[in-house]
């Protein structure tokens, strides 16, 4: 990657670079000093991982309303992390009174399938009307506009579910189904992760299902290709945008019931913002528009928040590690956005995409 | 005939259901019990209740103004307004019914039959458009079962929780008490109360389009003298009570709330000049702007000497409660002028702004304090420190620009939202807590000391702010208008174009990053210095996104806008406590209001206006 330009040397590139060797050197020599200390186990290792993926299950479901979005608009819909926690925190109410009929228990299958069809339908239609009222007015104004009009729906919605349900945090019940652990030789797996992760790989199939194989996703493709031979070939441009509005946030609004099962913390309404920015990391990072990318990415992001800390941070003798995982999250961000702006998988975009 | 009335039909349902959605929505989310906490005139009237009025009073006005420019008659008009009013108090009535004891089963049916309502509401139109009768009844399926699944959830939820205010929370007897004007024993008289003040109001509103000009100038002018002066009755009342003496208070304030005579007074006193001034003002403007260019010059020059005189005197008008609100405003126009050289002038949104606020903070904090992480027992002052802060954010500005200069528009916002959330997970850490104290912060700040006299009040910071805030604004003005102003702009229009131009796009953007982190960190230690202790929850995104708002809502570029901005969007929420609650509400929603019907602000900066009116020209005429 060491590109000597000696014609147009820049002192940007020089500084960039350094950068990139620090950060090169900062993880090697972290991993380094944890690997041979031997602090951790090779099944707590294994702990760590299968977290992470289950956490990156979430923010890939949570991402795919990031790369659905830009895909056919080219706009970074910031409010997405509110419109997962719209429907993580209308499901709470659901689920305590699920909970209080005792179906919970007794059926969790269906009870769980209820939940995530209703978080997802909430969820689905804050996106649809965030779409109709505040984006749509805007269609084709210059990129920032729309980015500040997402942020302000995002505070505008965080404060409206504040308003509406109140802003103490509640707690799902919990499932006796998901309790327990699986055992693997040494290595403990609890249920619920694995569940997690079962339950976003499903949906993650069936959008890739609908995108992949039915007449609308066919019709989604197309819009996201080019807008104006769409519209000539007779597809209605807005009710797409509106559809594709809607399965993302159909997705986060499951993602957002999952994640309660998953996070015993409970839910409130300033939930949604920091795994809204991390579901965004996870597509960028897997290269923002492409669907198998934001899976990935989201696996990979979660991955490396539970082990980084651990594994880097902590090899290089800092307390707390565990507290900096959202630095991580946020540093790599910032790292993907600059030195590989296009993702994993994605193709290098042209100036008017990227 | 008949196409103009279903025309002033249809206007009436979507005006009356508009503004009904606005009651409800804000009753749901507890503004109205929450405003009604505030009286604007002693047992008379509630801001909460103002509200609920001011609503079918607008939307009634506005109605009746489409169908009058629709060249209906009067009555027409009238019944416009009537019918708006009308239709604003449904959904806020049918909310209470579904809440009370003896109707809930209204609730349980609506939940039940909605499903079939909607999906038929949505199938109909395909079904009149003739399409293929398989796919009409799957579609009414379709939707009926999803809506259904919500609908069963709700009645779930319902059912097993007991009532509506177990889930809505707002939906409390506050709010009954509110919207029912005090009936909630007897629902039934509550309604009908709310119905009759509800018309009344739509009735006035499109009386109020009949009435000529003038009258309609003066009355306006009058109710909103009033009103504003009973909403913000303590700040009234805490600058009177500066210059008056304790009886004329207490005969025109009880607490912090109007009285009676008091307001009456007002309302007549102000309607009057709002007459004069309706009527009078126009020759007044004309008589202003047809005077001897030499004589308008003085007459500026007057204007703005009182202008500065207040500026400087404010301490001493307003008193200690509200010059400490003004320390706060003065801090926030700093900052709003800082990072309008990023976002203004450069085009460069910056989202982490706090992060220059933070390490201002945090340098004054940690060189100066007196406490046990102050390792220095005091040697730095103040006034040595304010460099080192402005220095230190200027570089924390440049390292932080370096990574982003390649990024463009909305990664270049998000990256540097990134960079303010590390900064606060770092300022909260263990790893830094020898250092800046974790979540406890950094206390026993001192406060500066300016010719041996300790600036402890607000009123003494005052001074220290309005300077800073001048030397900024100074500063942009100058920038504005110089070579890297010009090369500013070129950027903030076309990156492309401006490096084609021969700009070095790299260093003029980091020359705005560091200026604006400049300001940013003095803000900083300010804020640090003003309240004595630093912790690093005053340091989240909300703060950066407090600065975005208020230089959104006063125009982007546009330094009066952004002062003003600061003035309404942080005062307001300050002096009105009621609203403190709502702030980031009411952010949220004039950010995307304000992206959608007024991009440039309300008080736009020329240049802007410029090229705003340039863009629209283009966007209407394409084949030129």
């Amino acid at each position: 990657m060491f590109k000597w330009r000696s014609d147009d040397f820049s002192w940007v590139d020089f500084i960039i670079d350094v950068l990139r060797v620090l950060i090169v050197l900062g993880v090697v020599i972290g991993a380094w000093n944890t690997l041979s200390s031997g602090r951790i186990s090779f099944a707590q290792w294994v702990n760590l991982f299968a977290a992470g993926l289950s956490q990156g299950s979430i923010y890939a479901l949570i991402a795919l309303g990031y790369t659905l979005v830009y895909g056919i608009l080219l706009m970074i819909n910031f409010a997405h992390g509110e419109v997962f926690m719209a429907g993580a925190f209308s499901t709470v109410f659901l689920a305590e009174a699920l909970n209080r009929t005792g179906f919970l228990n007794d059926q969790p299958l269906l009870a769980i399938l209820l939940m995530i069809a209703f978080a997802g339908l909430v969820s689905m239609s804050v996106a649809i009307l965030l779409e109709r009222l505040a984006y749509r007015p805007l269609r084709g104004s210059p990129r920032l506009v729309p980015l500040i009009t997402a942020i302000g729906a995002s505070f505008f919605l965080q404060y409206t579910f504040r308003g509406l349900y109140g802003s103490g945090f509640k707690a799902y019940p919990g499932v006796k189904a998901l309790q327990g652990v699986i055992k693997i030789g040494a290595i403990n797996i609890p249920v619920v992760q694995v569940f997690v992760f079962c339950a976003a790989l499903l949906l993650m199939l069936c959008l890739y299902w609908l995108v992949e194989r039915t007449r609308v996703g066919k019709a989604m493709r197309a819009v996201s290709e080019n807008k104006e031979v769409a519209r000539l070939m007779g597809i209605d441009i807005d009710w797409v945008i509106m559809f594709t509005f809607g399965v993302g946030g159909f997705l986060a609004g499951s993602a957002g019931v999952i994640n309660g099962l998953f996070r015993p913390q409970g839910v409130n309404f300033y939930m949604g913002f920091i795994p809204g920015i991390k579901a965004f990391t996870a597509a960028v990072l897997g290269g923002i528009g492409n669907i198998p990318g934001a899976m990935l990415g989201g696996l990979f992001l979660g991955v490396i928040e539970a082990i980084g800390p651990n594994l880097v941070l902590a090899g290089l003798g800092i307390p707390g590690a565990n507290q900096l995982k959202d630095v991580i999250a946020f540093t790599m961000l910032v790292l993907v956005l600059i030195f590989r702006p296009q993702g994993i998988l994605g193709e290098r975009l042209s100036e008017t995409k990227a | 005939m008949n196409m103009l009335r279903s025309q002033n039909l249809r206007i009436v349902v979507t005006v009356g259901l508009l503004s009904g959605a606005f009651i409800l929505y804000t009753g749901a989310v507890g503004m109205i019990a929450a405003f009604h906490e505030r009286e604007v005139v002693k047992d008379v009237i509630s801001l909460g209740q103002v509200l609920l009025m001011l609503a079918p009073f607008a939307s009634g006005f506005i109605a009746a103004n489409r169908i009058g420019d629709g060249g209906a008659e009067q009555a027409a008009i009238l019944a416009g307004g009537f019918a708006v009013g009308f239709i604003t108090a449904i959904p806020t009535i049918v909310l209470l019914l579904f809440n009370s004891a003896e109707y809930r089963f209204l609730l349980e049916l609506t939940l039940r039959v909605l499903p079939f309502v909607a999906a038929t509401y949505f199938a109909w139109p395909m079904y009149r458009d003739g399409k293929d009768m398989r796919f009409v009844i799957g579609s009414w399926l379709a939707i009926a079962v999803l809506i259904g699944i919500v609908t069963f959830s709700f009645a779930l939820i319902f059912e097993i929780k007991g009532d509506l205010r177990s889930v809505l929370v707002n939906i409390n007897r506050d709010w009954v008490d509110v919207v029912t004007f005090d009936n909630r024993r007897e629902l039934m008289t509550g309604i009908l109360t709310l119905t009759i003040i509800s018309v009344a109001a739509g009735l006035a509103g499109s009386v109020f389009r009949i009435i000529p000009t003038i009258p309609r100038r003066a009355l306006l002018y009058g109710f909103g003298v009033t009103l504003l002066v009973g909403a913000f009755g303590e700040t009234v009342r805490l600058i009177l009570q500066e210059n008056l003496d304790r009886d004329t208070m207490r005969e025109l304030f009880q607490r912090d709330t109007l009285r009676q005579q008091p307001a009456l007074m007002l309302l007549i006193i102000s309607t009057v000049v709002g007459f004069l001034w309706a009527k009078f003002g126009q020759q007044v403007r004309t008589g202003f702007t047809s005077m001897e260019p030499s004589q308008r010059r003085v007459m500026n020059g007057v204007g703005m000497l009182i202008f500065a005189g207040i500026l400087l005197m404010l301490p001493w008008l307003i008193g200690r409660t509200l010059s400490d609100v003004a320390v706060t405003i003065g801090i926030f126009v700093l900052m709003g002028l800082g990072l309008n050289i990023a976002i203004g002038l450069a085009g460069l949104l910056d989202l982490g702004y706090v992060t220059n606020y933070a390490v201002g903070a945090y340098i004054l904090a940690v060189l100066t304090s007196i406490g046990p992480l102050g390792r220095l027992d005091g040697v730095f002052t103040f006034w040595m420190v304010i460099p080192v802060a402005l220095l230190a954010a200027m570089f924390a500005g440049f390292i932080f620009a370096v990574p982003v200069l390649r990024m463009r528009g909305d990664y270049l916002a998000i990256a540097t939202l990134g960079f303010g959330e590390i900064i606060g997970k770092l300022a909260i850490s263990d790893w830094l807590k020898p250092l800046i104290g974790g979540a406890q912060g950094v206390q026993a700040i001192p406060k500066p000391i300016f010719l041996g006299a300790e600036l402890k009040n607000p009123e003494q910071l005052y001074y220290i702010v309005l300077v800073a805030s001048l030397v900024t604004l100074f500063v942009s003005i100058r920038l504005n208008n110089s070579r890297t102003g010009r090369q500013w702009m070129a950027i903030r229009e076309d990156e492309d174009v401006a490096t084609a131009m021969g700009i070095d796009t790299a260093r003029a953007k980091l020359l705005a990053f560091t200026l604006s982190a400049a300001t940013g960190g003095v803000a900083g230690a300010i804020f640090a210095a003003k309240v004595g202790t630093v912790f690093p929850n005053s340091f989240t995104v909300f703060i950066s996104i407090n600065v975005l708002s208020l230089i959104i809502v006063g125009g982007i570029a546009s330094n009066p806008g952004i002062v003003v901005g600061a003035v309404v969007l942080i005062g307001m929420p300050e002096l009105l406590r009621e609203f403190s609650d709502f702030r980031f509400l009411m952010y949220g929603a004039l950010l995307v209001m304000m992206m959608i019907n007024r991009p440039q602000g309300f008080i736009p900066s020329k240049l802007v206006t410029h090229e705003v009116r340039a863009a629209v020209k283009a966007k209407v005429a394409p084949a030129d």
